[in-house]
C-alpha cells in the first residue's frame, strides 16, 4: 500500500460544528428503535432517570425482597461470559448494604425483566449496572423509612448492616420483615443516596463469578446443556449459498430414516427433526445430499474487496468536519488501511430449544437482545408480541450478532411445526461459519500534516463501510424469515449515528488536532451478510489512526509515546497512556525482555523483536485503554507473534478488577488472532472459510509468554463499558511492534505470515 | 452396548456408530463434554478414553467397550472440586466458559501422566484446543496452579 509524501493543498475553513445531534442513542450498538418500524418497541417518553431507569422506572422491576430476606435482582441484560451477573449482584449488594450470598439475579426473559434492548456497545454496567446501583439505593432507603417507622426513631439516626436496618438502641429489623405489599412498586426518583465510595464493601472487589462453578463442574450452564421432558432435536438444512432457491427434496426416504419424526418445508426453509440428536444429523445428512437448490449469489472478488467497496453507491456522513488552513511548509503523509470480513466464529456454534403451547411460543435463546428477537420471531410468525416469550440462557461467546438470533428463529419454526415438543435446534460448526452476519469489511484513507514543531496540523480521513447492526427486530433480519414461501425482506440497513457510531465508531480521533475532517461513505450495499462484531468500526478505525499516529511519529522524529501524550488533554487519557508505558519499561529505546535479543538499535529494524504502543477510548465515551506490546517475527516462515503485553484501562469506578482484566485479556487475545489471522473467504458463489482448517484463529502455540493489566479505579465517577475497549488498541499495538521490528509498515489486515515473508523478502 | 463412564457401567441404546459426545450428552445427560465443530478441530468435546484425551464428536461408541470414559463430571463436583476444577475456579479461568470443560480434561489427561509438566509442554500439550474469548493466558494460570494443588496434595499423602 502506499505511503507517499504528498504536496500540501489548501484547505478550506470548515464550519466547526458536529453534524450529529448527540441525541441518546438509546441501546447499545443501535439507535432507539424506529417507532415504526416493525416489531419496536414503543418506549414511553423517557423521565429523566439514570441508566435504563429511564426505561423502566419502578423499583421493583429491578429488585425484590422476599419476606425471608432473600434478594433477586433483575436485569434485562443477559450474561455472555462476560461476567455481568456478578458484577450487577456486586453493585445490587453495595447500595442495598445486603449479604452478597443472600442475592439471586434474573437476567433477559421477556416476562421478567425490563426491556434493556441488546447487551452489546459495552453498555451493560453504563445502562443495567447504574439503574440497578440507583434502585437498590432507592430501595434501602424505603427499607430505612419503614424500620424507622417501627423503631419510632428518625430515618437519619437508622443505619443498615448486611440485609437488616438497624436502629439506634440496636435493634435489627430484616429487610424480609419490612418489606410488606406494593411497599417496592414505586417509581425510581432522579436522585438517590448513594454510599461514599470510601464505605464501598463490594466494589472494586474481586468478587469470584457465580457463573464459573458450574462451568468447570458440568452443570447445565448454557442453553446447549437444556434438556427438558419430552425433548427432540431440530436440524436445519441451509441453502449452499445466499439466496439460493430450494427446487426439490425428496424428504419421503428421509422421513423413513430411525427416529425422524418430520421433515419441515415451507419454501426454501428446510429441516428435519428426530427424537435424537444423531438421528437428526444423520437425517440432515441424507436430506441435504436429496435436496437440489438453484444458486443465484454473485459473491464479490474477494481479492479486489477495497476497489469494490469504494465503488459501491455511497451515503455520506460528515462525522467532523472542522478544518482549518494547515500551515505552510508542512509536512504531509497519506495512508490507506483495509480490513476484511471476520467471523464472530464462537466456539459453540448457535443453538436454541422452543416450544409451542397451545397458542404460545417461549424460545430459549442465547440471543443478545431477547425482547428484539421476540419482536422478530412474533412477526415471522404472525403471532401476538403478548404469545412469544424468549428467555435469554447463556450461550458460546458470542461477540457480537452471531447466528443465535437466527437459531431461536429456526426453532420458532420447528416448534411450530411440532406444537407440544420442545424442539432443540443446534447449528453444525459449517453452518455457523458459513451464515453468521460478519464483522464489514472497511477501507480507510487518511492524510495528515505535520507542522514544523513536530504535531498534527491537520487531519484528514475518510471511511467506506456497510451498516454494523443487521439485528432484529424485524423479521426480515432472521435468516430462515427470508427463505420462507412468503418470505420477509432483509430489513434496510441504517447508520448508527455517532457519537457510538457503527463503522465510523471512533473515527472522532480523541486527540487534539486544531484541523480535522472526517468522512464515512455509508454503503447500504451488502454483498456479503454483515452485523454487529465486537467494538464495530473501531476496531478498524483505531487500527487505521493508531498506525498512521506510528507513522507521524516518526515523520516527526518523535518517541511514539511522547508524540500521543503531545495530542492528548484528556488527563484521564494521559494516565492510562503514561501507566502503559511505564509499567511495560517502555523508553525511547526499549529493551528486548528476553536475554540475547539485540535491543541496542534507534529502532529495531531487521531484528526479529519489535515495541509497539497504541491507546483509544472506547467510542471516546466509554474505558480508556493504552497497549504496549513486544512482537517476535520469525523470519524463515514471516509469522509474528504476540511476546507480551501491558494493558492499562480507566473503566470508571471498578466493580470487579478481576471481571475487567478478563475482558481486556480476552480482547488483547481476540484481536491479535482478527489481526493476524483472520479473514473471511468466499468464491464468486458461496462462502469457503467454514470450519477451523479454512477459518484458522489463535491456537496456544501463538499465545503471549505474559500479559499484564492494569486498572485505574475511579471512585465515584460512572461505570465505563469496558468489554470491547481493547480490540482496537490491541490491533494497532501489534502492527506497529510488526513495523518496528521489520521496518515495513502493514496496511492491510489480516498481517499473516504470508504477507509479511513476502514483505521482508526472505 | 455397555460403555464404562466415570467409573459406572453404562447400558447405552445407541447404534454403535453414534459418536460418544452424543451419548454423553444425551443418553446420560452429562454436560460437559460440547459440541463445537464434530470435526475434530477445537477440542471443546474433549474426554478421556483410558487417561488419553480424544475428541467424542468423531469417535464413535462402537470403539469404546471395556474402556474406561472419563468426562469432567467424574473429577469432582462443585462441593468437593478435583485440583483441575479448584484451580479453574481460583484463577477465574473462563469468559464465556465453553471451550473449559475441553481444555481441563486435555490439561488432566496432560498432568495424570506428567504433573511436573513444563509451561512449554503445557502450551504445546493444549494446541489442539481453541478459545475464542482469549481465556488462554488464564487457562494456563489455571494448569500451573492445579499441578501446585496435586504437588501439594501428593506431599500431604507422603506426610
Amino acid at each position: 500500500m502506499s505511503e507517499m509524501i504528498v504536496s500540501r493543498r489548501a484547505v478550506l475553513a470548515g464550519s466547526g460544528a458536529l453534524i450529529f445531534s448527540f441525541s441518546s442513542a438509546a441501546w447499545a450498538q443501535s439507535p432507539a428503535p424506529d417507532a415504526n418500524a416493525p416489531g419496536a418497541a414503543a418506549l414511553p417518553p423517557p423521565p429523566p432517570l439514570p441508566g435504563s431507569l429511564k426505561h423502566a422506572p419502578f423499583l421493583d422491576s429491578w429488585i425484590r425482597v422476599d419476606a425471608d430476606g432473600a434478594i433477586t435482582v433483575f436485569s434485562g441484560k443477559a450474561e455472555l461470559g462476560q461476567g455481568i451477573k456478578t458484577a450487577l449482584l456486586q453493585v445490587a449488594a453495595e447500595q442495598l448494604d445486603a449479604n452478597f450470598d443472600r442475592l439471586k439475579i434474573v437476567t433477559a426473559d421477556t416476562a421478567r425483566t425490563a426491556n434493556e434492548g441488546y447487551t452489546a456497545g459495552s453498555h451493560s454496567m453504563q445502562d443495567s449496572g447504574t439503574a440497578i446501583m440507583h434502585a437498590a439505593a432507592q430501595v434501602r432507603q424505603l427499607l430505612i423509612g419503614e424500620a424507622a417507622k417501627r423503631a419510632g426513631a428518625p430515618p437519619e439516626r437508622m443505619t443498615t448492616d448486611s440485609g437488616a436496618v438497624v436502629a439506634p438502641n440496636g435493634q435489627r429489623f430484616g429487610y424480609g420483615d419490612l418489606v410488606a405489599g406494593e411497599m417496592l412498586h414505586v417509581q425510581a426518583s432522579p436522585q438517590s443516596q448513594l454510599k461514599d465510595p470510601a464505605q464501598y464493601k463490594y466494589l472494586n472487589r474481586r468478587i469470584p463469578r457465580v457463573d464459573i462453578p458450574a462451568k468447570v463442574t458440568g452443570g447445565e450452564a448454557f442453553v446447549q446443556d437444556f434438556r427438558p421432558d419430552g425433548l427432540v432435536h431440530g436440524r436445519i438444512v441451509r441453502p449452499p449459498s445466499y439466496g439460493a432457491v430450494l427446487q426439490s427434496a425428496d424428504a419421503a426416504a428421509v422421513e423413513k430414516m430411525p427416529g425422524v419424526i418430520k421433515v419441515v418445508r415451507d419454501g426454501s426453509f428446510l429441516a428435519v427433526i428426530a427424537e435424537r440428536e444423531f438421528q437428526a444429523i444423520e437425517a440432515m445428512r441424507a436430506l441435504a445430499a436429496a435436496a437440489h437448490w438453484q444458486e443465484n449469489a454473485k459473491l464479490p472478488d474477494v481479492a479486489a474487496l477495497p476497489a469494490l467497496l469504494a465503488g459501491l453507491p455511497s451515503r455520506e456522513i460528515k462525522v467532523i468536519d472542522q478544518q482549518r488552513p494547515a500551515p505552510a511548509n508542512a509536512k504531509s503523509l497519506s495512508a490507506t488501511f483495509t480490513r476484511p470480513y471476520i467471523s464472530h466464529g464462537s466456539i459453540g456454534p448457535s443453538c436454541a430449544v422452543a416450544q409451542m403451547q397451545g397458542d404460545a411460543l417461549t424460545v430459549w435463546t442465547h440471543t443478545q437482545g431477547v425482547f428484539p428477537d421476540r419482536d422478530a420471531i412474533a412477526e415471522m410468525m404472525r403471532m401476538p408480541k403478548d404469545k412469544v416469550r424468549c428467555i435469554h440462557v447463556q450461550g458460546s461467546g458470542c461477540y457480537g450478532h452471531n447466528g443465535a438470533d437466527d437459531a431461536a428463529g429456526d426453532a420458532a419454526l420447528l416448534a411450530r411445526a411440532l406444537p407440544g415438543r420442545p424442539v432443540r435446534v443446534q447449528w453444525t460448526r459449517e453452518q455457523e461459519l458459513a451464515w453468521e452476519p460478519y464483522g464489514p469489511a472497511m477501507m480507510v484513507k487518511v492524510a495528515a500534516a505535520l507542522d514544523d514543531s513536530g504535531k498534527i496540523a491537520d487531519w484528514n480521513y475518510e471511511l467506506w463501510s456497510n451498516t454494523h447492526s443487521m439485528r432484529p427486530g424485524p423479521a426480515g433480519a432472521l435468516i430462515a424469515a427470508r427463505y420462507l414461501a412468503e418470505p420477509f425482506p432483509e430489513p434496510k440497513p441504517f447508520a448508527i449515528p455517532m457519537p457510538e457510531g457503527g463503522g465510523d465508531r471512533n473515527s472522532n480521533p480523541i486527540y487534539n488536532f486544531p484541523s480535522m475532517k472526517v468522512l464515512h461513505h455509508f454503503l447500504p450495499e451488502m454483498p456479503i451478510r454483515v452485523s454487529a462484531l465486537r467494538s464495530l468500526g473501531a476496531y478498524m478505525n483505531i487500527f487505521s489512526i493508531e498506525s498512521f499516529m506510528d507513522e507521524l511519529a516518526a515523520g516527526a522524529g518523535t518517541d511514539p509515546v511522547e508524540f500521543r501524550l503531545k495530542h492528548l488533554d484528556d488527563p484521564r487519557a494521559r494516565e492510562v497512556v503514561s501507566t502503559a508505558a511505564e509499567r511495560f519499561g517502555w523508553s525511547p529505546k526499549p529493551r528486548a525482555s528476553t536475554p540475547g535479543h539485540d535491543s541496542n538499535h534507534d529502532s529495531n529494524h531487521g531484528s526479529n523483536i519489535g515495541y509497539g504502543f497504541a491507546f483509544a477510548r472506547y467510542k471516546n465515551l466509554a474505558a480508556y485503554c493504552a497497549i504496549a506490546c513486544e512482537a517476535e517475527i520469525n523470519h524463515e516462515t514471516g509469522r509474528a507473534r504476540m511476546v507480551r503485553a501491558v494493558a492499562a484501562v480507566d473503566s470508571g469506578q471498578v466493580v470487579n478488577p478481576d471481571g475487567i482484566a478478563n475482558q481486556i485479556e480476552g480482547a488483547i487475545l481476540q484481536s491479535m488472532s482478527w489481526t493476524l489471522y483472520e479473514n473471511v473467504s468466499f468464491d464468486d458463489r458461496r462462502i469457503t472459510s467454514v470450519d477451523w482448517a479454512t477459518y484458522p484463529i489463535l491456537r496456544f502455540s501463538a499465545v503471549p509468554d505474559s500479559m499484564e493489566v492494569h486498572i485505574i479505579n475511579r471512585p465515584g465517577l460512572p461505570f465505563l463499558g469496558s468489554g470491547e475497549a481493547g480490540q482496537g488498541p490491541a490491533a494497532a499495538a501489534v502492527a506497529n511492534a510488526i513495523a518496528n521490528a521489520t521496518g515495513i509498515r502493514f496496511r492491510d489486515l489480516p498481517i499473516t505470515a504470508e504477507r509479511i515473508k513476502a514483505a521482508i523478502g526472505v | 452396548m455397555k460403555l464404562n463412564v466415570n467409573k459406572a457401567q453404562h447400558d447405552v441404546d445407541a447404534d454403535p456408530h453414534t459418536p460418544l459426545l452424543y451419548v454423553l450428552r444425551d443418553d446420560l445427560k452429562l454436560n460437559a463434554a460440547k459440541f463445537g465443530c464434530g470435526l475434530g478441530q477445537c477440542g471443546a468435546c474433549t474426554v478421556l478414553v483410558n487417561g488419553e484425551p480424544v475428541f467424542s464428536c468423531v469417535t464413535p461408541i462402537a470403539l469404546l467397550e471395556g474402556k474406561a470414559i472419563t468426562t469432567l463430571e467424574g473429577l469432582g463436583t462443585e462441593d468437593k472440586p478435583a485440583p483441575i476444577q479448584q484451580a479453574f475456579i481460583e484463577a477465574q479461568a473462563a469468559q464465556c466458559g465453553y471451550c473449559i470443560p475441553g481444555m481441563m480434561m486435555r490439561a488432566q489427561a496432560l498432568l495424570q501422566k506428567n504433573p511436573r509438566a513444563s509451561d512449554a509442554e503445557i502450551r504445546a500439550w493444549l494446541e489442539p484446543n481453541l478459545c475464542r474469548c482469549g481465556t488462554h493466558m488464564r487457562i494456563l494460570r489455571a494448569i500451573h496452579r492445579a499441578q501446585r494443588i496435586m504437588t501439594t496434595a501428593q506431599r500431604g499423602e507422603a506426610g
